[in-house]
């Protein structure tokens, strides 16, 4: 796992990189952890109103809708086949890094296409569900569910689903305009004159932070 | 432009790329994934066991899968410690920042429980669904 450095090394002194990482590769991680505690403040805030509410909606009644299908016996179906969407998409973005690593163009162009594809699919799958939940009645301000006791709901619980989901959402937009810079930017053969796929990797770093705050949002909405 | 330039001195990472290890973490999320799944299936069917406990176990399930994407999938496990560092120990924070706020909102929960009566009576007086489709209201158009 992680090495260390060796005692005596001045790697302070300039000249050298302590960490080993390329300088913008190590800014995305400061930046993801920042963007971290903003997701980390919405869920906590989240977690806080549900702390102080006698009932809330229960995720099962709520999400149980498929497309086509409709009404199903098992609920949270589809927002499964959203999470798997999302750790595919995930594996190919760790597949263009490392076709970049071994400098194969060909392979990141592949495993960039099929990672945009399933960034797309997401976020069709997340317009799906908003809008199934519009006409249900869901939206800002307005609440259509019942508590799992039976008794009337606020708007807390819509307006923190739409509100994080829409956040998480646009970050997965942005991380697929990201992508598709970095799939033009190799289909133009920029990174072989850079002799690195760096890119790539910074891009990656993005997209699989996206995945990891799905796992919580995943968790917080509909598991617990 | 040569990789080396901002890497000076260290050995750049040479290929440390494991497909296998990739395809593992891959299954290893998926089957967390399905496994909560069911468990809150049975859990929604069957009302099984202590709601609390359970989702404890998702949280440490959750936590599992966020180990795996940081260490495997964005790579961190395999860089250095002290990058890795500068990393784990501002995110303890998270530790006191759940505990605050989640203890505020118990506190506020017993507060109206307790001060406001209103609440208390909208909190247990069940309601008649009502068919929300017939209500002719559109979100929007109020």
């Amino acid at each position: 796992m992680a090495h260390s450095v060796p005692v005596g090394t001045k790697w302070w002194s300039g000249g050298k990189s302590p960490f080993n990482v390329e300088y913008g590769k190590l800014m995305m991680w400061y930046f993801l952890m920042s963007d971290a505690f903003t997701f980390g403040a919405f869920l906590i805030s989240y977690g806080t109103i549900r702390f102080s509410s006698y009932s809330w909606p229960n995720p099962n009644d709520v999400f149980r809708s498929f497309p086509i299908i409709g009404e199903m016996e098992i609920p949270l179906a589809f927002v499964s086949l959203m999470t798997f969407i999302l750790i595919m998409s995930s594996v190919t973005m760790v597949m263009a890094v490392g076709a970049g690593q071994a400098h194969d163009r060909k392979a990141v162009i592949k495993w960039m296409f099929f990672t945009i594809l399933g960034g797309l699919a997401f976020l069709g799958c997340q317009a799906w569900e908003w809008t199934h939940l519009y006409h249900e009645g869901a939206w800002w301000g307005r609440n259509p569910f019942l508590n799992i006791n039976g008794t009337q709901s606020s708007t807390n619980f819509t307006n923190f689903f739409f509100t994080i989901t829409g956040f998480h959402g646009f970050h997965v937009f942005s991380g697929v305009i990201i992508n598709l810079i970095m799939l033009i930017k190799t289909w133009r053969g920029d990174f072989e004159r850079t002799g690195h796929y760096l890119m790539i990797e910074k891009a990656g770093l993005y997209w699989h932070f996206v995945d990891l705050v799905w796992v919580f949002v995943f968790t917080c909405f509909y598991l617990l | 432009m040569d990789p080396n330039t901002h890497t000076g001195g260290l050995p750049q990472e040479k290929s440390t790329f494991n497909t296998k290890a990739v395809w593992r973490t891959f299954w290893i999320l998926l089957a967390i994934t399905v496994f909560e799944l069911i468990v809150a299936i049975i859990y929604y069917e069957t009302a099984f066991i202590n709601k609390h406990f359970l989702n404890g176990v998702f949280v440490i399930m959750t936590l599992a899968k966020a180990f795996f994407i940081v260490a495997e999938f964005m790579h961190l496990g395999h860089e250095l410690k002290n990058l890795v560092m500068t990393i784990a120990i501002p995110a303890c924070l998270f530790i006191w920042f759940l505990i605050a706020f989640l203890w505020d909102g118990s506190s506020f929960y017993h507060l109206r429980m307790k001060y406001d009566p209103y609440y208390v009576e909208q909190s247990k007086t069940p309601i008649k669904k009502t068919e929300h489709k017939e209500e002719g209201k559109k979100p929007g158009k109020e």
